[in-house]
Protein backbone atom coordinates (compact mmCIF):
# COMPACT_ATOMS: atom_id res chain seq x y z
CA UNK A 1 0.00 0.00 0.00
CA UNK A 2 2.74 2.19 0.71
CA UNK A 3 6.34 3.12 -0.39
CA UNK A 4 9.01 4.50 0.96
CA UNK A 5 11.98 5.00 -0.44
CA UNK A 6 15.54 7.09 0.46
CA UNK A 7 12.80 9.50 1.49
CA UNK A 8 14.99 13.03 3.05
CA UNK A 9 13.86 16.66 3.74
CA UNK A 10 15.35 19.37 4.59
CA UNK A 11 14.69 22.65 5.51
CA UNK A 12 17.05 24.91 4.64
CA UNK A 13 19.80 23.48 6.83
CA UNK A 14 17.76 21.70 8.52
CA UNK A 15 17.61 17.19 7.39
CA UNK A 16 14.22 16.93 8.97
CA UNK A 17 14.14 13.20 7.31
CA UNK A 18 17.09 11.46 6.59
CA UNK A 19 16.79 8.90 4.05
CA UNK A 20 13.63 6.13 5.17
CA UNK A 21 12.61 3.28 3.68
CA UNK A 22 9.88 1.41 4.41
CA UNK A 23 6.49 -0.10 3.74
CA UNK A 24 3.33 -0.75 5.25
CA UNK A 25 1.23 -3.34 3.88
CA UNK A 26 -2.72 -3.14 3.35
CA UNK A 27 -5.05 -3.40 6.52
CA UNK A 28 -1.67 -3.31 8.62
CA UNK A 29 -1.74 -0.43 11.68
CA UNK A 30 1.62 0.83 11.87
CA UNK A 31 3.07 2.96 14.47
CA UNK A 32 5.06 5.75 14.16
CA UNK A 33 7.01 6.39 17.10
CA UNK A 34 9.37 8.86 18.09
CA UNK A 35 10.11 11.48 20.38
CA UNK A 36 9.55 15.35 19.51
CA UNK A 37 11.00 16.51 16.84
CA UNK A 38 12.02 13.60 15.42
CA UNK A 39 10.56 13.99 11.86
CA UNK A 40 6.87 12.01 12.06
CA UNK A 41 4.42 14.65 11.11
CA UNK A 42 7.05 15.12 7.95
CA UNK A 43 7.02 12.10 7.04
CA UNK A 44 3.46 12.06 6.73
CA UNK A 45 2.75 15.89 5.57
CA UNK A 46 5.02 14.16 2.30
CA UNK A 47 3.05 11.22 2.71
CA UNK A 48 -0.19 13.25 2.23
CA UNK A 49 1.49 14.97 -0.45
CA UNK A 50 1.19 18.09 1.56
CA UNK A 51 4.96 18.92 1.03
CA UNK A 52 7.10 17.28 -1.32
CA UNK A 53 10.81 16.05 -0.22
CA UNK A 54 13.78 16.77 -1.14
CA UNK A 55 15.00 13.31 -2.29
CA UNK A 56 13.80 9.56 -2.41
CA UNK A 57 10.29 8.60 -3.43
CA UNK A 58 6.89 7.79 -2.03
CA UNK A 59 3.96 5.63 -3.02
CA UNK A 60 0.82 5.04 -1.95
CA UNK A 61 -1.39 2.58 -3.48
CA UNK A 62 1.22 2.75 -6.32
CA UNK A 63 1.00 6.36 -6.94
CA UNK A 64 3.89 8.57 -6.64
CA UNK A 65 2.99 11.16 -4.09
CA UNK A 66 4.45 14.10 -6.40
CA UNK A 67 3.83 13.10 -9.25
CA UNK A 68 -0.07 11.56 -8.93
CA UNK A 69 -0.91 13.84 -6.27
CA UNK A 70 -4.17 14.32 -6.75
CA UNK A 71 -4.85 10.52 -6.98
CA UNK A 72 -3.27 9.87 -3.88
CA UNK A 73 -5.20 12.24 -2.39
CA UNK A 74 -8.19 10.63 -3.29
CA UNK A 75 -7.01 7.76 -1.16
CA UNK A 76 -5.77 8.63 2.17
CA UNK A 77 -7.57 10.46 4.96
CA UNK A 78 -5.87 12.87 6.82
CA UNK A 79 -5.89 14.05 10.89
CA UNK A 80 -2.95 16.52 11.10
CA UNK A 81 -2.02 16.76 14.78
CA UNK A 82 -2.95 20.89 15.24
CA UNK A 83 -7.00 19.87 14.09
CA UNK A 84 -7.12 22.81 11.98
CA UNK A 85 -11.16 24.01 11.46
CA UNK A 86 -12.85 26.96 10.06
CA UNK A 87 -14.18 28.53 12.64
CA UNK A 88 -17.36 29.68 11.77
CA UNK A 89 -18.47 26.45 9.77
CA UNK A 90 -21.10 24.09 11.85
CA UNK A 91 -20.09 20.38 12.19
CA UNK A 92 -22.41 19.09 9.69
CA UNK A 93 -22.10 21.46 7.23
CA UNK A 94 -18.19 21.38 7.52
CA UNK A 95 -18.05 17.05 6.91
CA UNK A 96 -20.51 18.31 4.14
CA UNK A 97 -18.36 20.65 2.63
CA UNK A 98 -15.47 18.36 3.12
CA UNK A 99 -17.43 15.43 1.68
CA UNK A 100 -18.04 17.31 -1.94
CA UNK A 101 -14.28 18.20 -2.22
CA UNK A 102 -13.49 15.07 -2.03
CA UNK A 103 -15.89 13.21 -4.49
CA UNK A 104 -18.32 11.87 -2.27
CA UNK A 105 -22.01 11.54 -4.76
CA UNK A 106 -24.10 13.51 -3.94
CA UNK A 107 -26.66 10.59 -3.92
CA UNK A 108 -24.69 9.05 -0.63
CA UNK A 109 -23.70 12.01 0.45
CA UNK A 110 -26.39 13.05 3.48
CA UNK A 111 -26.47 9.47 4.44
CA UNK A 112 -22.42 8.76 4.52
CA UNK A 113 -22.68 12.14 6.55
CA UNK A 114 -24.79 11.03 9.19
CA UNK A 115 -22.98 7.89 9.46
CA UNK A 116 -19.87 9.03 9.71
CA UNK A 117 -21.18 11.26 12.63
CA UNK A 118 -22.53 8.82 14.47
CA UNK A 119 -19.82 6.41 14.06
CA UNK A 120 -17.69 9.27 16.17
CA UNK A 121 -20.10 9.97 18.45
CA UNK A 122 -20.76 13.63 17.37
CA UNK A 123 -24.07 13.40 15.68
CA UNK A 124 -25.45 15.35 19.07
CA UNK A 125 -23.38 18.72 18.33
CA UNK A 126 -23.65 17.93 15.06
CA UNK A 127 -25.67 21.61 14.65
CA UNK A 128 -22.91 23.79 16.90
CA UNK A 129 -20.12 25.78 15.65
CA UNK A 130 -16.99 24.41 15.50
CA UNK A 131 -15.27 26.92 17.33
CA UNK A 132 -17.43 26.37 20.37
CA UNK A 133 -16.55 22.74 21.00
CA UNK A 134 -14.05 21.17 22.99
CA UNK A 135 -10.98 19.74 22.09
CA UNK A 136 -12.35 16.22 22.36
CA UNK A 137 -15.36 16.84 20.46
CA UNK A 138 -13.58 18.47 17.65
CA UNK A 139 -10.74 15.75 17.31
CA UNK A 140 -13.67 13.30 16.91
CA UNK A 141 -14.77 16.01 14.19
CA UNK A 142 -11.67 15.85 12.85
CA UNK A 143 -11.56 11.92 12.40
CA UNK A 144 -15.09 12.25 11.03
CA UNK A 145 -13.90 14.23 8.17
CA UNK A 146 -10.44 12.15 7.84
CA UNK A 147 -12.63 8.82 6.99
CA UNK A 148 -15.93 11.00 4.93
CA UNK A 149 -15.15 9.55 1.58
CA UNK A 150 -14.27 5.91 2.98
CA UNK A 151 -10.30 6.15 2.26
CA UNK A 152 -8.38 2.65 1.98
CA UNK A 153 -5.57 4.20 4.04
CA UNK A 154 -5.67 7.07 7.16
CA UNK A 155 -2.93 8.89 8.67
CA UNK A 156 -3.34 10.15 12.10
CA UNK A 157 -1.36 12.46 13.55
CA UNK A 158 -1.26 12.26 17.50
CA UNK A 159 -5.22 11.79 17.25
CA UNK A 160 -5.79 11.15 21.29
CA UNK A 161 -3.12 14.31 22.23
CA UNK A 162 -5.05 16.56 24.42
CA UNK A 163 -8.07 14.20 25.17
CA UNK A 164 -9.48 13.28 29.04
CA UNK A 165 -9.14 9.57 29.03
CA UNK A 166 -12.77 8.39 28.73
CA UNK A 167 -12.20 10.14 25.29
CA UNK A 168 -9.27 8.25 24.85
CA UNK A 169 -10.64 4.99 25.12
CA UNK A 170 -13.57 5.62 23.16
CA UNK A 171 -11.21 7.27 20.13
CA UNK A 172 -8.84 4.03 20.26
CA UNK A 173 -11.96 1.81 20.09
CA UNK A 174 -12.72 3.61 17.06
CA UNK A 175 -9.18 3.36 15.36
CA UNK A 176 -9.26 -0.55 16.36
CA UNK A 177 -12.41 -0.95 14.34
CA UNK A 178 -11.51 0.84 11.58
CA UNK A 179 -8.07 -1.07 11.29
CA UNK A 180 -10.43 -3.98 10.22
CA UNK A 181 -10.85 -2.26 6.80
CA UNK A 182 -8.26 0.67 6.79
CA UNK A 183 -4.60 1.03 6.33
CA UNK A 184 -3.90 2.87 8.78
CA UNK A 185 -0.46 5.37 10.11
CA UNK A 186 -0.73 6.49 13.14
CA UNK A 187 2.26 8.55 14.67
CA UNK A 188 2.49 9.37 18.42
CA UNK A 189 4.29 9.18 21.47
CA UNK A 190 1.96 7.66 23.81
CA UNK A 191 3.54 4.04 23.99
CA UNK A 192 0.72 2.42 25.54
CA UNK A 193 -1.52 3.52 22.79
CA UNK A 194 1.32 2.00 20.19
CA UNK A 195 1.01 -1.19 22.12
CA UNK A 196 -2.90 -1.46 22.27
CA UNK A 197 -3.26 -0.63 18.51
CA UNK A 198 -0.63 -1.65 16.24
CA UNK A 199 0.53 -4.63 14.50
CA UNK A 200 4.13 -2.94 13.49
CA UNK A 201 6.31 -0.34 14.65
CA UNK A 202 8.66 1.77 13.01
CA UNK A 203 10.74 4.23 15.76
CA UNK A 204 11.62 7.38 14.30
CA UNK A 205 14.66 9.53 15.66
CA UNK A 206 16.31 12.47 14.59
CA UNK A 207 15.01 11.62 11.24
CA UNK A 208 15.95 8.11 11.09
CA UNK A 209 14.40 4.92 11.20
CA UNK A 210 15.92 3.41 14.87
CA UNK A 211 14.08 0.56 14.74
CA UNK A 212 11.06 -1.33 12.51
CA UNK A 213 9.59 -4.20 13.26
CA UNK A 214 6.77 -6.47 14.75
CA UNK A 215 5.50 -5.19 17.89
CA UNK A 216 6.52 -8.35 19.85
CA UNK A 217 10.05 -9.17 18.13
CA UNK A 218 10.53 -5.47 19.46
CA UNK A 219 9.47 -6.33 22.84
CA UNK A 220 11.68 -9.52 23.18
CA UNK A 221 14.09 -8.60 26.18
CA UNK A 222 13.07 -10.76 29.35
CA UNK A 223 14.48 -10.24 32.60
CA UNK A 224 14.39 -13.04 35.58
CA UNK A 225 14.09 -10.92 38.99
CA UNK A 226 15.30 -13.21 41.96
CA UNK A 227 15.67 -12.82 45.35
CA UNK A 228 18.07 -14.37 46.80
CA UNK A 229 20.41 -15.09 49.96
CA UNK A 230 23.50 -16.36 49.89
CA UNK A 231 27.32 -15.17 48.99
CA UNK A 232 26.81 -13.00 46.02
CA UNK A 233 30.36 -13.89 44.15
CA UNK A 234 29.42 -17.46 44.20
CA UNK A 235 25.96 -16.59 42.73
CA UNK A 236 27.59 -13.98 39.89
CA UNK A 237 29.46 -16.92 38.60
CA UNK A 238 26.98 -20.05 38.75
CA UNK A 239 24.56 -17.92 37.07
CA UNK A 240 26.59 -16.35 34.35
CA UNK A 241 27.68 -19.60 33.84
CA UNK A 242 23.98 -20.46 32.18
CA UNK A 243 23.58 -20.14 28.45
CA UNK A 244 21.71 -17.21 27.58
CA UNK A 245 22.71 -15.13 30.60
CA UNK A 246 23.49 -11.71 29.39
CA UNK A 247 23.65 -9.67 32.74
CA UNK A 248 23.52 -9.78 36.08
CA UNK A 249 22.91 -6.31 38.06
CA UNK A 250 22.43 -6.42 41.84
CA UNK A 251 20.84 -4.20 44.66
CA UNK A 252 21.57 -5.88 48.36
CA UNK A 253 19.38 -5.23 51.11
CA UNK A 254 21.43 -7.32 53.73
CA UNK A 255 21.15 -10.50 53.64
CA UNK A 256 18.86 -10.81 50.23
CA UNK A 257 20.40 -9.56 47.05
CA UNK A 258 17.79 -8.51 44.53
CA UNK A 259 19.10 -9.66 41.27
CA UNK A 260 17.84 -8.52 37.42
CA UNK A 261 18.95 -11.12 35.14
CA UNK A 262 19.43 -10.06 31.39
CA UNK A 263 18.69 -13.05 29.16
CA UNK A 264 19.97 -12.56 25.56
CA UNK A 265 17.53 -12.03 22.63
CA UNK A 266 17.01 -15.60 20.64
CA UNK A 267 19.48 -13.67 18.14
CA UNK A 268 21.97 -12.67 20.28
CA UNK A 269 22.57 -16.54 21.57
CA UNK A 270 25.26 -18.37 20.48
CA UNK A 271 25.34 -20.92 17.95
CA UNK A 272 24.55 -24.34 18.73
CA UNK A 273 22.59 -23.46 22.11
CA UNK A 274 18.76 -24.28 22.22
CA UNK A 275 17.22 -21.79 21.34
CA UNK A 276 13.75 -22.71 22.82
CA UNK A 277 15.55 -23.91 26.42
CA UNK A 278 13.38 -22.13 28.94
CA UNK A 279 16.40 -20.22 31.35
CA UNK A 280 14.58 -20.47 33.88
CA UNK A 281 14.82 -24.47 34.55
CA UNK A 282 18.73 -24.00 34.53
CA UNK A 283 18.61 -20.74 37.10
CA UNK A 284 16.15 -22.91 39.20
CA UNK A 285 18.59 -25.85 38.96
CA UNK A 286 22.05 -23.76 39.82
CA UNK A 287 19.97 -22.14 42.80
CA UNK A 288 18.53 -25.81 44.15
CA UNK A 289 21.96 -27.42 43.60
CA UNK A 290 24.02 -24.99 45.78
CA UNK A 291 21.20 -25.02 48.53
CA UNK A 292 21.00 -20.45 48.53
CA UNK A 293 17.52 -19.39 49.71
CA UNK A 294 15.27 -18.17 47.33
CA UNK A 295 12.34 -16.06 48.29
CA UNK A 296 11.26 -14.16 44.88
CA UNK A 297 11.36 -15.60 41.24
CA UNK A 298 9.65 -13.59 38.45
CA UNK A 299 10.22 -12.74 34.62
CA UNK A 300 9.86 -9.69 33.20
CA UNK A 301 9.51 -8.61 29.99
CA UNK A 302 10.59 -5.24 28.54
CA UNK A 303 8.21 -2.59 28.40
CA UNK A 304 8.42 -0.72 25.09
CA UNK A 305 9.03 2.27 27.03
CA UNK A 306 12.05 0.88 27.75
CA UNK A 307 13.42 -0.60 24.37
CA UNK A 308 12.26 2.95 22.88
CA UNK A 309 14.64 4.88 25.87
CA UNK A 310 17.51 2.77 25.02
CA UNK A 311 16.83 2.86 21.19
CA UNK A 312 16.45 6.72 21.29
CA UNK A 313 19.47 7.09 23.32
CA UNK A 314 21.68 4.92 21.47
CA UNK A 315 23.31 7.61 19.55
CA UNK B 1 -15.74 22.74 -12.04
CA UNK B 2 -17.34 21.66 -9.68
CA UNK B 3 -15.11 21.58 -6.54
CA UNK B 4 -14.76 25.55 -7.60
CA UNK B 5 -18.34 26.35 -7.11
CA UNK B 6 -18.33 24.24 -3.70
CA UNK B 7 -15.10 26.44 -2.62
CA UNK B 8 -15.89 29.44 -3.88
CA UNK B 9 -19.48 28.99 -1.48
CA UNK B 10 -17.72 28.25 1.79
CA UNK B 11 -15.51 31.18 0.90
CA UNK B 12 -18.72 33.64 0.21
CA UNK B 13 -20.51 31.86 3.30
CA UNK B 14 -17.06 32.88 4.99
CA UNK B 15 -17.69 36.52 4.59
CA UNK B 16 -20.59 36.85 5.63
CA UNK B 17 -20.26 35.61 8.51
CA UNK B 18 -17.46 37.82 9.27
CA UNK B 19 -18.13 40.98 11.45
CA UNK B 20 -15.69 43.09 9.69
CA UNK B 21 -17.58 42.19 6.47
CA UNK B 22 -20.42 44.37 7.46
CA UNK B 23 -18.22 47.33 8.80
CA UNK B 24 -17.05 47.46 5.46
CA UNK B 25 -20.39 47.46 3.89
CA UNK B 26 -21.31 49.83 5.89
CA UNK B 27 -18.53 52.15 5.99
CA UNK B 28 -17.87 51.83 2.22
CA UNK B 29 -21.87 52.85 1.90
CA UNK B 30 -21.26 56.08 3.88
CA UNK B 31 -18.41 57.21 1.95
CA UNK B 32 -20.16 56.52 -1.46
CA UNK B 33 -23.61 58.19 -0.06
CA UNK B 34 -21.36 61.00 0.74
CA UNK B 35 -19.56 61.10 -2.87
CA UNK B 36 -23.22 60.88 -4.76
CA UNK B 37 -24.81 63.75 -2.55
CA UNK B 38 -21.43 65.71 -3.55
CA UNK B 39 -21.65 65.49 -7.13
CA UNK B 40 -25.03 66.34 -7.22
CA UNK B 41 -24.26 69.58 -5.57
CA UNK B 42 -21.03 70.37 -8.34
CA UNK B 43 -23.03 69.14 -11.51
CA UNK B 44 -26.52 68.38 -11.68
CA UNK B 45 -26.04 67.19 -15.72
CA UNK B 46 -26.41 63.61 -17.27
CA UNK B 47 -22.50 63.12 -16.23
CA UNK B 48 -22.89 63.30 -12.27
CA UNK B 49 -22.30 59.58 -12.18
CA UNK B 50 -18.67 59.72 -13.84
CA UNK B 51 -17.62 61.70 -10.56
CA UNK B 52 -19.34 59.48 -8.02
CA UNK B 53 -17.61 56.51 -10.01
CA UNK B 54 -14.13 58.26 -9.87
CA UNK B 55 -14.29 58.67 -6.11
CA UNK B 56 -15.98 54.79 -5.77
CA UNK B 57 -13.45 53.79 -7.75
CA UNK B 58 -10.81 55.57 -4.77
CA UNK B 59 -12.96 54.15 -1.95
CA UNK B 60 -12.61 50.56 -4.06
CA UNK B 61 -8.49 50.96 -3.61
CA UNK B 62 -8.85 51.44 0.40
CA UNK B 63 -11.11 48.29 0.72
CA UNK B 64 -9.97 45.77 -1.98
CA UNK B 65 -6.94 45.00 -0.19
CA UNK B 66 -9.19 44.69 3.11
CA UNK B 67 -11.49 42.24 1.52
CA UNK B 68 -8.69 40.30 -0.08
CA UNK B 69 -6.13 40.34 3.12
CA UNK B 70 -7.64 36.97 4.85
CA UNK B 71 -8.09 34.80 1.49
CA UNK B 72 -4.83 32.45 1.97
CA UNK B 73 -3.29 34.06 4.99
CA UNK B 74 -5.58 33.03 7.47
CA UNK B 75 -5.72 29.33 5.58
CA UNK B 76 -1.96 29.12 6.27
CA UNK B 77 -1.49 30.92 10.08
CA UNK B 78 -4.50 28.97 11.08
CA UNK B 79 -3.26 25.66 9.27
CA UNK B 80 -6.51 24.69 7.33
CA UNK B 81 -4.37 25.05 4.28
CA UNK B 82 -3.10 21.90 5.46
CA UNK B 83 -6.65 19.92 5.26
CA UNK B 84 -7.64 22.16 2.15
CA UNK B 85 -4.15 21.29 -0.06
CA UNK B 86 -4.78 17.41 1.32
CA UNK B 87 -7.74 17.35 -0.18
CA UNK B 88 -7.93 16.40 -3.62
CA UNK B 89 -8.30 19.79 -5.74
CA UNK B 90 -5.65 21.81 -7.45
CA UNK B 91 -3.94 24.69 -6.50
CA UNK B 92 -5.70 26.63 -9.14
CA UNK B 93 -9.33 25.67 -8.37
CA UNK B 94 -8.02 27.08 -5.43
CA UNK B 95 -7.25 30.54 -6.18
CA UNK B 96 -9.90 30.38 -9.07
CA UNK B 97 -12.52 29.87 -6.36
CA UNK B 98 -10.75 32.83 -3.55
CA UNK B 99 -10.96 35.02 -6.55
CA UNK B 100 -14.47 34.30 -7.32
CA UNK B 101 -15.23 34.80 -3.93
CA UNK B 102 -14.05 38.36 -3.23
CA UNK B 103 -15.12 39.87 -6.68
CA UNK B 104 -18.63 38.56 -5.63
CA UNK B 105 -18.63 40.04 -2.18
CA UNK B 106 -17.87 43.44 -3.81
CA UNK B 107 -20.47 43.12 -5.98
CA UNK B 108 -22.57 42.83 -2.85
CA UNK B 109 -21.26 45.91 -1.62
CA UNK B 110 -21.67 47.97 -4.85
CA UNK B 111 -25.17 46.84 -5.46
CA UNK B 112 -26.96 49.11 -2.76
CA UNK B 113 -25.14 51.75 -5.02
CA UNK B 114 -28.11 50.86 -7.34
CA UNK B 115 -30.31 53.24 -5.29
CA UNK B 116 -28.41 56.42 -6.72
CA UNK B 117 -29.34 55.25 -10.11
CA UNK B 118 -32.73 54.53 -9.53
CA UNK B 119 -33.17 57.63 -7.99
CA UNK B 120 -31.44 59.73 -11.11
CA UNK B 121 -33.90 57.83 -13.05
CA UNK B 122 -36.83 59.36 -11.34
CA UNK B 123 -35.29 62.74 -10.74
CA UNK B 124 -33.59 63.12 -13.99
CA UNK B 125 -32.55 62.26 -17.36
CA UNK B 126 -29.18 60.21 -16.63
CA UNK B 127 -27.04 58.54 -19.84
CA UNK B 128 -27.96 54.94 -18.57
CA UNK B 129 -25.32 53.64 -20.93
CA UNK B 130 -22.92 55.52 -19.66
CA UNK B 131 -23.68 54.88 -15.78
CA UNK B 132 -23.40 50.98 -17.06
CA UNK B 133 -20.13 51.33 -18.48
CA UNK B 134 -18.83 53.18 -15.50
CA UNK B 135 -19.88 49.89 -13.19
CA UNK B 136 -18.75 47.56 -15.63
CA UNK B 137 -15.56 49.59 -15.67
CA UNK B 138 -15.55 49.79 -11.36
CA UNK B 139 -15.83 46.58 -11.60
CA UNK B 140 -12.96 45.77 -14.66
CA UNK B 141 -10.80 47.88 -12.35
CA UNK B 142 -11.14 46.52 -8.29
CA UNK B 143 -11.38 43.27 -10.38
CA UNK B 144 -7.60 43.97 -11.03
CA UNK B 145 -7.06 45.38 -7.43
CA UNK B 146 -8.44 42.03 -5.90
CA UNK B 147 -6.22 39.88 -7.60
CA UNK B 148 -3.20 41.77 -6.69
CA UNK B 149 -4.64 41.63 -3.47
CA UNK B 150 -5.15 37.88 -3.28
CA UNK B 151 -1.22 37.52 -4.62
CA UNK B 152 0.11 39.24 -1.91
CA UNK B 153 -2.13 37.32 0.76
CA UNK B 154 -0.58 34.24 -0.62
CA UNK B 155 2.99 35.29 0.37
CA UNK B 156 2.40 35.84 3.63
CA UNK B 157 0.58 34.06 6.73
CA UNK B 158 0.01 37.76 8.06
CA UNK B 159 -3.01 39.25 7.48
CA UNK B 160 -1.69 43.03 8.48
CA UNK B 161 1.33 42.89 6.34
CA UNK B 162 -0.76 41.63 3.54
CA UNK B 163 -3.13 44.63 3.63
CA UNK B 164 -0.26 47.32 3.77
CA UNK B 165 1.40 45.75 1.15
CA UNK B 166 -1.41 45.15 -1.14
CA UNK B 167 -2.33 49.16 -0.29
CA UNK B 168 1.22 49.92 -1.50
CA UNK B 169 1.16 48.22 -4.11
CA UNK B 170 -2.55 49.54 -5.43
CA UNK B 171 -0.98 53.66 -4.52
CA UNK B 172 1.93 52.59 -6.86
CA UNK B 173 -0.03 51.36 -9.60
CA UNK B 174 -2.47 54.39 -9.17
CA UNK B 175 0.69 56.54 -8.93
CA UNK B 176 2.51 55.34 -11.42
CA UNK B 177 -0.13 56.25 -14.11
CA UNK B 178 0.94 60.43 -13.76
CA UNK B 179 4.40 59.71 -13.49
CA UNK B 180 4.55 59.86 -17.22
CA UNK B 181 4.08 63.44 -16.77
CA UNK B 182 8.02 63.75 -15.88
CA UNK B 183 8.81 62.52 -19.08
CA UNK B 184 9.01 64.33 -22.42
CA UNK B 185 9.33 61.36 -24.61
CA UNK B 186 5.97 60.61 -25.99
CA UNK B 187 6.42 56.96 -25.93
CA UNK B 188 7.21 56.71 -22.44
CA UNK B 189 4.29 58.78 -21.12
CA UNK B 190 2.02 56.21 -23.07
CA UNK B 191 3.84 53.37 -21.25
CA UNK B 192 3.48 54.85 -17.85
CA UNK B 193 -0.25 55.85 -18.64
CA UNK B 194 -1.21 52.62 -19.71
CA UNK B 195 0.73 50.89 -16.91
CA UNK B 196 -1.49 52.73 -14.25
CA UNK B 197 -5.04 51.40 -13.39
CA UNK B 198 -7.15 55.24 -13.76
CA UNK B 199 -6.45 56.54 -16.90
CA UNK B 200 -8.00 52.51 -18.09
CA UNK B 201 -10.80 53.22 -15.85
CA UNK B 202 -11.54 56.84 -17.31
CA UNK B 203 -12.71 55.39 -20.58
CA UNK B 204 -15.08 52.95 -18.66
CA UNK B 205 -16.81 56.46 -16.83
CA UNK B 206 -17.01 58.14 -19.99
CA UNK B 207 -19.23 55.84 -21.37
CA UNK B 208 -16.92 53.66 -23.67
CA UNK B 209 -16.01 50.42 -23.33
CA UNK B 210 -12.53 50.06 -24.86
CA UNK B 211 -11.44 46.63 -25.58
CA UNK B 212 -7.75 47.53 -24.93
CA UNK B 213 -8.53 48.60 -21.44
CA UNK B 214 -10.98 45.41 -20.85
CA UNK B 215 -7.71 43.58 -21.74
CA UNK B 216 -5.97 45.44 -19.66
CA UNK B 217 -8.28 44.87 -16.90
CA UNK B 218 -8.41 40.85 -17.87
CA UNK B 219 -4.47 40.21 -18.58
CA UNK B 220 -3.59 42.01 -15.48
CA UNK B 221 -6.08 39.72 -13.31
CA UNK B 222 -4.99 36.72 -14.89
CA UNK B 223 -1.66 37.38 -14.67
CA UNK B 224 -1.82 37.84 -10.51
CA UNK B 225 -4.29 34.74 -10.51
CA UNK B 226 -1.65 32.78 -12.29
CA UNK B 227 1.41 34.14 -10.06
CA UNK B 228 -0.82 33.39 -6.55
CA UNK B 229 -1.47 29.70 -7.87
CA UNK B 230 2.55 29.76 -8.48
CA UNK B 231 2.88 30.90 -5.43
CA UNK B 232 0.43 28.10 -3.79
CA UNK B 233 2.04 25.62 -5.71
CA UNK B 234 5.58 26.46 -4.51
CA UNK B 235 5.03 26.28 -0.83
CA UNK B 236 5.07 22.35 -1.53
CA UNK B 237 8.87 22.57 -2.35
CA UNK B 238 10.03 25.09 0.36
Amino acid sequence: MIQVEGLSKKFGGFTAVDNITFSVADKEIVGFLGPNGAGKTTTMRILTSFIAPSAGKATIAGFDVVRDSLEVRRRIGYLPESVPFYSEMRVKEYILFRAKLKGVPAKTRKTRTDEVLERCRVKDVEHKIISTLSKGYRQRVGLAEAIIHNPPILFLDEPTIGLDPHQIKQTRELIKELGQNHTIVLSTHILPEVEMLCNRVIIIHRGRIAAMDKLDNLIKEHRIKLEIKGPLSDIDNALRSIAGVKGISCATEEPWHNLTIEIADEKDQPAGSPANRDIREAIYHKIKDNGWMLREFRSEQSTLEEMFIKITTRE
Amino acid sequence: MKNIFTLTRRELAAYFYSPLAYVIMVAFLIFCGYFFYSSLRWSSDATVLRYVLELIGFTSLIIAPMITMRLLAEEKKSGTLELLMTAPITETEVIVSKYIAALFFFTSLILPTAAYIILLVKWGNPDLGAIISGYVGLICLTGVFLSIGLFVSSLTSNQIVAVIITFILLLIGWVIGYAGEFFQNEMWKSVFKYVGFFDHFDSFRKGLIDSRDLFYCLSTIVFFLFLSSRVLESRRWR
